[in-house]
């Protein structure tokens, strides 16, 4: 497929809407005929920006607006997750595998280094009390083609 | 989209299927729904099935992870069971492996925890 299109959805920063936006940017997804585990990483990864954004932009507060865009250019899609929270203090240690700044909340460290495994490429705009911008980009080669 | 926790005993054995998907917003549920039935039964090891488990991200490991330490801190063993391929890439890229076996069936996971006990 080709073509250009886009989609931007914002949703009060509460956890049962993690489902909700994996769900939408995977049905957005779909024109682009992804293989299953093209569509389980996107959920993946869409999961885990908005729980950062829930979980550490915004510190559990409801209060915030999470904001997921996605773009489809060709066969590219292009994904950015923003809150207006907090920020991240030390990028550069965020992404290390398996650190987390909050082990009391179980978190596994991982978030980061999923996104940055299942996309591929992938950015950090932050600052402190600035929120946090997380732009990724994922080709999808459809099957479709591999097929002609 | 919400996640359904299942327990059940076989002699020492606690078998937790889930059902559903597994996130940030689900994983309290299986957290006190496992360290409940793990603090008040007379359960040795965990066989944690996953093979109705339709997603799971980073939250899910946290909360493995979690369990996996509560049983070995009691002198038990946590198995997983049943793995679909989307939370074996999970696993693997976390290092989970390492630390929890894992078993094609839950038969042969209580078949392996059975030896141990």
């Amino acid at each position: 497929m080709s073509g250009h299109n886009y989609m931007k959805l914002a949703f009060a920063s509460r956890s049962e809407n993690e489902a909700f936006a994996r769900i939408t940017v995977a049905a957005f997804v779909t024109q682009l005929d992804p293989t299953m585990e093209q569509l389980d990483e996107i959920k993946t990864v869409v999961s885990e920006a908005v729980t950062n954004a829930i979980i550490h932009g915004y510190n559990g507060s409801e209060q915030g607006t999470v904001t997921v865009e996605a773009t489809i250019d060709g066969d590219t899609l292009s994904l950015t997750i923003s809150d207006e929270g907090g920020g991240i203090e030390d990028v550069e240690l965020a992404r290390q595998p398996l650190y987390t700044s909050k082990p009391e909340l179980e978190r596994s460290g991982m978030g980061f280094t999923i996104m940055e495994n299942f996309m591929d490429a992938f950015e950090v705009e932050t600052s402190q009390g600035g929120g946090t911008k997380l732009r990724m980009k994922k080709r999808i080669e459809s099957k479709k083609a591999l097929f002609n | 989209m919400s996640l359904q926790v299942e327990l059940e005993q076989h002699r020492n054995v606690l078998i937790v299927r889930l059902r559903g998907e597994l996130d940030h917003h689900t994983a309290d549920v299986v957290r006190f729904k496992m360290e409940d039935a793990i603090l008040r039964g007379r359960c040795d090891h965990v066989v944690l099935s996953l093979k109705d488990l339709q997603f799971m991200d980073s939250s899910g490991l946290g909360v493995i992870l979690g369990r996996y330490k509560l049983v070995k801190s009691r002198g038990g063993k946590m198995v997983i069971s049943d793995i679909q391929t989307s939370v074996k890439r999970l696993f693997e890229l976390s290092g989970l492996f390492k630390i929890l076996s894992v078993y094609e069936t839950e038969r042969s996971a209580i078949a392996s925890l059975e030896v141990v006990s």
